[in-house]
C-alpha cells in the first residue's frame, strides 16, 4: 500500500523472516540429522537396504530443502525495497533447461534406484521351503496360523468363526489337516529363516505393519496377499494396524517375536503339545 | 422487465438487481457468488478447525474430562467421526471452494475483461448446490449413530457394511455419501462455467499468453474438476448401491463381522473403490493447490515489482501438473495389494510430477531475485507459501518411492506431507489472496498491523504443528489413531503429541485474530478510495472498488500488455497496466 | 428449473441488456451498442462439449468398474439381455434421423414440418424410455433384480444412468418447442442444434453401453 512507506521494504520484517527461515531450517535439519526421533533398527538385510535408500533420499531432499529455504531467506533480505529499482528480466531459458534437467535426473533417478528393493519384496516371491504363516486381521485383533507338523493348512469356514469359543479363524474340525494347525494371537518366527506371510482379513481392510521389518501390507478382505522376509535379530517387535478399520483401530496391536532356531523349535513343540 | 428495449442512440445498461434476495441471496452476479463461496469456506474452515482442535486435545490428553461428551470422555468413535468430518469439510468445503469458486468466481471474469461468467444462473445454482451438500453433510452429525468414522477416503468394506462395522457407519455414512454426490454435481457445474468463460469470453487483446497466472491456474483447476468429479460421482453411486440395494461392487464374500457371517454380499473388490476414489482424489489435491500457486506467482511478481520469472515455463508447469495429476493416483495404493508392477510405474510418474513443481519453485525464487520487495500482509503470506510448499513438497519424494512407502504409508509422515501442502500452503494462498483483493472487493483495507500479527503467529505455528509430525512418522506412528496407548513405542511418542497440540491450540486461536480483522475491516477498515492502491497491472485494478455490478460499466476493455509488466526499462512508472494503450504509457 | 419468467430470460441472458430480439434467421453475437457484451454463441457449444466430456468420464468410470468387476468374477453370471433392447436401439437410432430431418426443416424455414418431426423425435425418445422400462420388467420377471448378481447390477445401473441422461435430453426437446425464443439470447435454431448434438451423443452412448452389456453378458 503506497501511503504507508515504512513497512514496504522494512529491514525488520525482512530480517525476521529470513532469520525465522534459517532457524526453522537449521532446527529441522538438526533433528533429522541427530535422529532424535528415528526408525528403530532394522532386523533384516532388506531393512538395511531400505535404510540406505532413505539416506540417499534424505541427502538429496536435505540439500534441496536447505538451498531453497536459505535461497528464499537471502532473496527476501537482499532484495527488500530500499529504494532501488527492480531489475527487469523475464526469465532465463538456459537456467530453466538446466534446472529442469537436473531435477528430472535427480528425481527420476532416485525413483529408479529404489526399484531393486521393491523388486526384492514384491516382484519375487518367497523361496519354496519358507516358513508359512497365515495372518488374519479382524476387528480388532490379529491371529496367526501355522500349518503344524503336517505342513498343510486346514480348511477355514466363515460360519465357524467364533472368537468367544476359541476359534477366531473358523478352522474346520472336519478337515484332518486342521487338527495340528497352531493358531496364536502373537507371531513367532525363527531368525535367519525365510518367513512367508499370507495376509488376509475377515471383515474390513486392515494393515499388517512391523517397523523393524520396514514392511507393511494391507490385509484386504477377499484377497490373500503374500509377503516375505528373513529376520536376523532375535527380539520382540510391535505389530500395529495401519489401515483405519473402525473404533478399535488404535488398539489393534500384537507382537512379532524372533527367536533363535533352537528356541523357535521348542516354541513350536510347546504349541503342538498344547494342541493335542 | 423482461424485454429490453433498444434505448435509441445511447447505451442502455442492464438494470442491476433490486431487492435484498436478488442482490445478496439468489444473485447471479459472479462477484456476489464469489463472496458467498468465500463465506461458506470461512464458516467451514472454522468448523474444520474446531473439529481438529477437539482431536488434538484428545490426542494430547486422552483421559481428560470434556463435559461436552457423554460421560465426560471422548470415545474412539467420536474421535474418528471428528477426524472424518474434519478431513471432508476441509478438503471439499474449504480447499475446493475458496481458492477456485471463491476467488476464481470473483476475479476470473474481471481479469479477462468479461462482464460476468458465461452462465450466471448456472453459477448461482452451483453455489446453492454446494450449500445444500454442506447442509446434508453436517446433518450426519445429528443422526443416530452420529457422523461416519471411515475417514474422508471412506474405504469399503468399512464404509459399505453399515452400522455393523462401527457407529456412524449407518445413517451418518449414507448422508455423507449423498452430500458428497451433491457436491460433485455442484463442482461439475462450476467447472463448466469457468472453462467456457475462459475460452470464449476473453476481452480483445487478452490472448492466452497475456492471461494472469491466476487465470491459468483457475483454468487448469477447472479442467481437473470437470474430468475428475464425474468419477467420484460414479463411485458414490456404486457405494450407495452396495449399502442400500444389496449389490456387491466393493464387498467380497465370506466376511465375518463380530462372529456374524455376511451372506448377502460376495465377489466385490475393495480395491475398485480405491482406484475410483483416487483417480478423482489425486486431481482433487491439485485442485486444492493450483489456485494458491497462481496467487503466489501473481503476488510475488506484483510486490517484487518484477515480471514473473519464466512465465511460459510457469504455464507449462501448471499444465504439466494438471496432466500428470491424472496419471499418478496409484501412489496412494502402493500397499493396497495392487500389482507391484503398476505400483512401480505410478512411482516413476509421481517422481516426474515433482519436476514441474520444482520448476515453479525455482521460478518463484527467480521472480524475487533482483526485485524490490514490499512486505505487506499479502506478500508475507505469498512468501510463506513458497517456504511451506517446499517443505511439504519434499516429503513427497519419500512417499513416491514404494520401497520407502512400505514404512511410511498411513503414518504421520503422510499427515505432515499433505497438511503442509493443503492444510497450510493452500490456506496461505487464500490468505494472501484475501489481503490482496480485500480492498477491491469491499472498498476497505484489512488492517496491516493486525494482519502481520496474524501472519507471524500462523507461520511459526504451522511449522510447530506439522514439522514434528515428520518425526512421528519416522518413528512409525500410524495415522487415524485416537490415542497412542496401545504399545510402548507409541507411548514414547506422547510428548511430541502434546507439543503439537499446544502449538495447534495457539495457532487456531491466532485465526480468531484474523476473523476479528476481517469483520472489523469490513465495518470500519481504512477506505480504499483508489482503484489501484497496489499499483498492480491486471484488469481488476482498472475498475472501482468495489466494482459496479457489470464490472466494466458496459465498456469492453482492450488489453495491450502482458500481465506482469513491472519495472519495464524506459517506462516512467514501475508498472504498466494491461489495459493501458501503448501511446499512453509514460516514458522515463 | 427457476420458476419465474425473469429467471427464464436470465438463464440465457448473461445480463446483457438492450438490443432488438435476434432476427429469425441469424444468431446473435451481433453488437448491441454499448450495452453489456453478449455471450458469444460459440460459448454454448463449448459448454456442451465440456458437459459431454464430464458425462463421458462418469460413464467411463462405470464401464471400467464393469470390466474390472467382471474380471474378478467367479460369481459373474450372464444376464440374458431382453430382446426388446434391440427394438429400443432401433427406436433411438431412428430418433437421431428424425432430429436431423427436423433441424433441416427448421433451417429451411418450414416451421410446421420442423415441429412435426421434432415431436416425432420426442415421441421416439419417450418410446425408448418406455421400452427400457419394459426390459427391466422382463428381467425382473425372470428373477434378475438389481442385487441378484454383479452382471444384473450393472445392467440396471448402466441403463438407468443412460436413461436419466436421456430424460434430460427429452426435457431439452420439450424446452426447444415451448420456450419463448423471441426473448432469448440464442435462437431456437441454435438451441435445436445444441439439443441435437446432445441427442446424437446419447445415441452413441447407448450403442457403446449396449455393446458393452452384450459382449460382457
Amino acid at each position: 500500500m503506497l501511503s504507508r512507506r515504512p513497512e514496504r521494504g522494512s529491514t525488520t520484517v525482512a530480517l525476521s523472516f529470513a532469520v525465522f527461515l534459517i532457524l526453522m531450517t537449521v532446527v529441522t535439519v538438526y533433528i533429522f540429522w541427530a535422529k532424535i526421533w528415528w526408525f528403530p533398527p532394522a532386523i533384516t538385510d532388506f531393512g538395511h537396504e531400505i535404510d540406505a535408500q532413505y539416506a540417499r533420499t534424505f541427502l538429496i531432499t536435505g540439500i534441496v530443502f536447505v538451498a531453497a529455504q536459505f535461497g528464499l531467506a537471502w532473496a527476501i533480505f537482499k532484495f527488500r525495497d530500499q529504494g532501488q529499482k527492480a531489475t527487469y528480466f523475464e526469465g532465463n531459458n538456459t537456467m530453466e533447461i538446466v534446472w529442469t534437467l537436473a531435477t528430472v535426473v535427480l528425481f527420476v533417478g532416485l525413483g529408479l534406484y529404489a526399484r531393486n528393493a521393491w523388486a526384492e519384496v514384491h516382484f519375487i516371491g518367497a523361496a519354496p521351503g519358507a516358513l508359512q504363516v497365515e495372518v488374519t486381521g479382524q476387528q480388532f485383533v490379529w491371529n496367526f496360523r501355522y500349518a503344524g507338523p503336517d505342513g498343510k493348512f486346514g480348511r477355514e469356514k466363515p460360519e465357524l468363526v467364533s472368537a468367544s469359543t476359541g476359534n477366531p479363524v473358523g478352522l474346520d474340525p472336519a478337515d484332518p489337516a486342521s487338527k495340528d494347525d497352531i493358531v496364536s494371537p502373537v507371531i513367532v518366527v525363527p531368525a535367519n529363516r525365510e518367513v512367508e506371510l499370507i495376509i488376509r482379513s475377515q471383515d474390513v481392510t486392515h494393515s499388517f505393519y512391523v517397523r523393524e521389518l520396514r514392511l507393511k501390507q494391507d490385509a484386504v478382505p477377499g484377497m490373500e496377499i503374500h509377503m516375505h522376509f528373513t529376520a536376523t535379530t532375535p527380539g520382540d517387535y510391535e505389530i500395529a494396524c495401519a489401515e483405519l478399520c473402525g473404533l478399535g483401530h488404535y488398539r489393534m496391536h500384537s507382537m512379532l517375536t524372533v527367536m533363535n532356531e533352537p528356541d523357535f523349535e521348542k516354541w513350536e513343540k510347546d504349541q503342538e503339545a498344547a494342541n493335542q | 422487465m423482461v424485454t429490453h428495449e433498444d434505448g435509441g442512440g445511447h447505451a442502455h445498461q442492464h438494470q442491476p438487481p433490486s431487492g435484498f434476495i436478488r442482490k445478496y441471496v439468489f444473485s447471479i452476479d459472479h462477484k456476489v457468488i464469489g463472496i458467498q463461496y468465500l463465506m461458506l469456506a470461512l464458516f467451514s474452515v472454522f468448523v474444520g478447525m474446531a473439529l481438529s482442535l477437539l482431536m488434538r486435545l484428545h490426542l494430547a490428553w486422552p483421559t481428560a474430562h470434556f463435559s461436552i461428551f457423554k460421560g465426560g470422555q471422548m470415545t474412539p468413535e467420536q474421535y474418528l467421526a471428528l477426524m472424518t468430518m474434519h478431513g471432508t469439510i476441509m478438503v471439499f468445503m474449504v480447499l475446493t471452494t475458496a481458492p477456485q469458486s471463491g476467488f476464481g468466481n470473483y476475479f476470473l471474469p474481471i481479469q479477462i475483461g468479461a462482464a460476468d461468467m458465461a452462465f450466471p444462473v448456472l453459477n448461482m445454482m452451483s453455489f446453492w448446490t454446494t450449500f445444500l451438500s454442506l447442509v446434508v453433510m453436517i446433518c450426519a452429525f445429528f443422526v443416530s449413530g452420529g457422523a461416519p468414522i471411515g475417514g474422508w477416503t471412506s474405504y469399503p468394506p468399512l464404509s459399505a457394511l453399515g452400522e455393523i462395522v462401527g457407529p456412524g457407519q449407518g445413517g451418518g455414512e449414507t448422508l455423507w455419501i449423498i452430500g458428497l454426490a451433491i457436491f460433485c454435481g455442484a463442482s461439475l457445474m462450476g467447472a463448466l462455467n469457468f472453462i467456457t468463460t475462459l475460452i470464449d469470453l476473453r476481452a480483445k487483446g487478452m490472448t492466452l499468453g497475456r492471461l494472469p497466472l491466476t487465470c491459468w491456474t483457475w483454468f487448469v483447476t477447472a479442467i481437473l474438476g470437470l474430468l475428475a468429479f464425474g468419477v467420484l460421482l460414479a463411485a458414490c453411486i456404486l457405494l450407495l448401491l452396495d449399502r442400500l440395494a444389496g449389490t456387491s461392487f466393493f464387498i467380497p464374500g465370506g466376511l465375518v463381522v463380530t462372529d456374524q457371517v455376511i451372506t448377502w454380499h460376495k465377489g466385490g473388490s475393495p480395491l475398485l473403490w480405491q482406484h475410483l476414489f483416487w483417480f478423482f482424489g489425486h486431481p482433487e489435491v491439485y485442485i486444492a493447490i493450483l489456485p494458491g500457486m497462481g496467487v503466489a506467482s501473481h503476488l510475488l511478481s506484483t510486490f517484487s515489482r518484477k515480471p514473473v520469472f519464466g512465465y511460459r515455463a510457469m504455464v507449462g508447469a501448471v499444465c504439466g501438473i494438471g496432466f500428470l495429476g491424472f496419471c499418478v493416483w496409484g501412489h496412494h495404493m502402493f500397499i493396497s495389494g495392487m500389482s507391484p508392477y503398476s505400483a512401480f510405474a505410478f512411482s516413476i510418474l509421481t517422481m516426474t510430477i515433482g519436476v514441474p513443481s520444482a520448476i515453479k519453485t525455482f521460478n518463484w525464487l527467480g521472480t524475487l531475485w533482483g526485485g524490490k520487495i514490499q512486505f505487506n500482509c499479502a506478500m508475507l503470506f505469498a512468501l510463506g507459501f513458497v517456504s511451506l510448499f517446499v517443505s511439504g513438497g519434499l516429503s513427497g519424494l519419500f512417499l513416491a518411492q514404494p520401497a520407502l512407502d512400505l514404512y511410511l504409508h498411513d503414518g504421520y509422515f503422510v499427515v505432515a506431507h499433505f497438511h503442509l501442502i493443503m492444510g497450510v500452503a493452500a490456506i496461505f494462498g487464500m490468505f494472501a489472496g484475501l489481503y490482496f483483493w480485500f480492498p477491491k472487493m469491499f472498498g476497505k483495507f484489512m488492517n496491516e498491523g493486525i494482519g502481520k500479527l496474524h501472519f507471524w503467529l500462523t507461520f511459526i505455528g504451522v511449522y510447530a504443528i506439522f514439522m514434528p509430525m515428520h518425526f512421528l512418522g519416522l518413528a512409525g506412528n500410524p495415522r487415524r489413531y485416537s490415542e497412542m496407548t496401545a504399545g510402548p513405542f507409541l507411548q514414547a511418542l506422547q510428548p511430541v503429541h502434546v507439543f503439537i497440540s499446544i502449538a495447534a491450540f495457539i495457532t487456531i486461536a491466532a485465526q480468531l485474530i484474523f476473523l476479528f480483522n476481517f469483520i472489523w475491516s469490513l465495518m470500519a477498515g481504512k477506505e480504499a478510495k483508489e482503484e489501484n492502491p497496489w499499483h498492480a497491472t491486471t484488469l481488476e485494478w482498472s475498475i472501482p472498488s468495489p466494482p459496479p455490478f457489470d464490472n466494466f460499466a458496459g465498456v469492453e476493455p482492450v488489453v495491450y500488455h502482458g500481465p506482469y509488466e513491472f519495472s519495464v526499462p524506459g517506462a516512467a512508472d514501475d508498472y504498466i497496466p494491461q489495459h493501458l494503450a501503448p501511446n499512453l504509457v509514460r516514458k522515463a | 428449473m427457476p420458476g419465474t419468467i425473469v429467471d427464464d430470460v436470465e438463464l440465457i441472458d448473461a445480463g446483457h441488456g438492450g438490443g432488438t430480439p435476434p432476427p429469425a434467421g441469424g444468431d446473435d453475437d451481433g453488437d448491441s451498442s454499448g450495452s453489456r457484451r453478449p455471450v458469444p454463441r460459440r460459448a454454448y457449444f463449448t459448454a456442451l462439449q465440456l458437459g459431454l466430456a464430464a458425462i463421458v468420464m462418469f460413464f467411463m468410470a462405470l464401464a471400467s468398474s464393469y470390466i474390472v468387476r467382471k474380471g474378478l468374477g467367479l460369481d459373474w453370471q450372464s444376464t440374458p439381455l431382453p430382446r426388446v433392447l434391440w427394438f429400443n436401439t432401433a427406436i433411438l437410432l431412428a430418433s437421431s434421423v428424425t432430429i436431423v430431418v427436423a433441424r433441416r426443416r427448421l433451417e429451411g424455414g418450414e416451421r410446421e414440418a420442423f415441429q412435426s418431426w421434432w415431436w416425432v423425435t420426442t415421441g421416439l425418445g419417450l418410446l425408448f424410455l418406455a421400452g427400457q422400462i419394459i426390459a427391466w420388467r422382463q428381467l425382473a420377471a425372470a428373477g434378475m433384480l438389481l442385487a441378484t448378481n454383479p452382471s444384473s447390477s450393472f445392467f440396471y445401473l448402466l441403463t438407468a444412468a443412460h436413461g436419466a441422461h436421456l430424460a434430460g435430453g427429452i426435457f431439452a426437446l420439450f424446452y426447444v418447442l415451448f420456450r419463448p425464443w423471441s426473448r432469448s439470447r440464442i435462437s431456437q435454431r441454435t438451441a435445436a442444434e445444441l439439443t441435437s448434438i446432445y441427442w446424437h451423443f446419447m445415441d452413441g452412448l447407448w450403442i457403446f453401453l449396449f455393446a458393452l452389456l452384450t459382449l460382457g453378458r
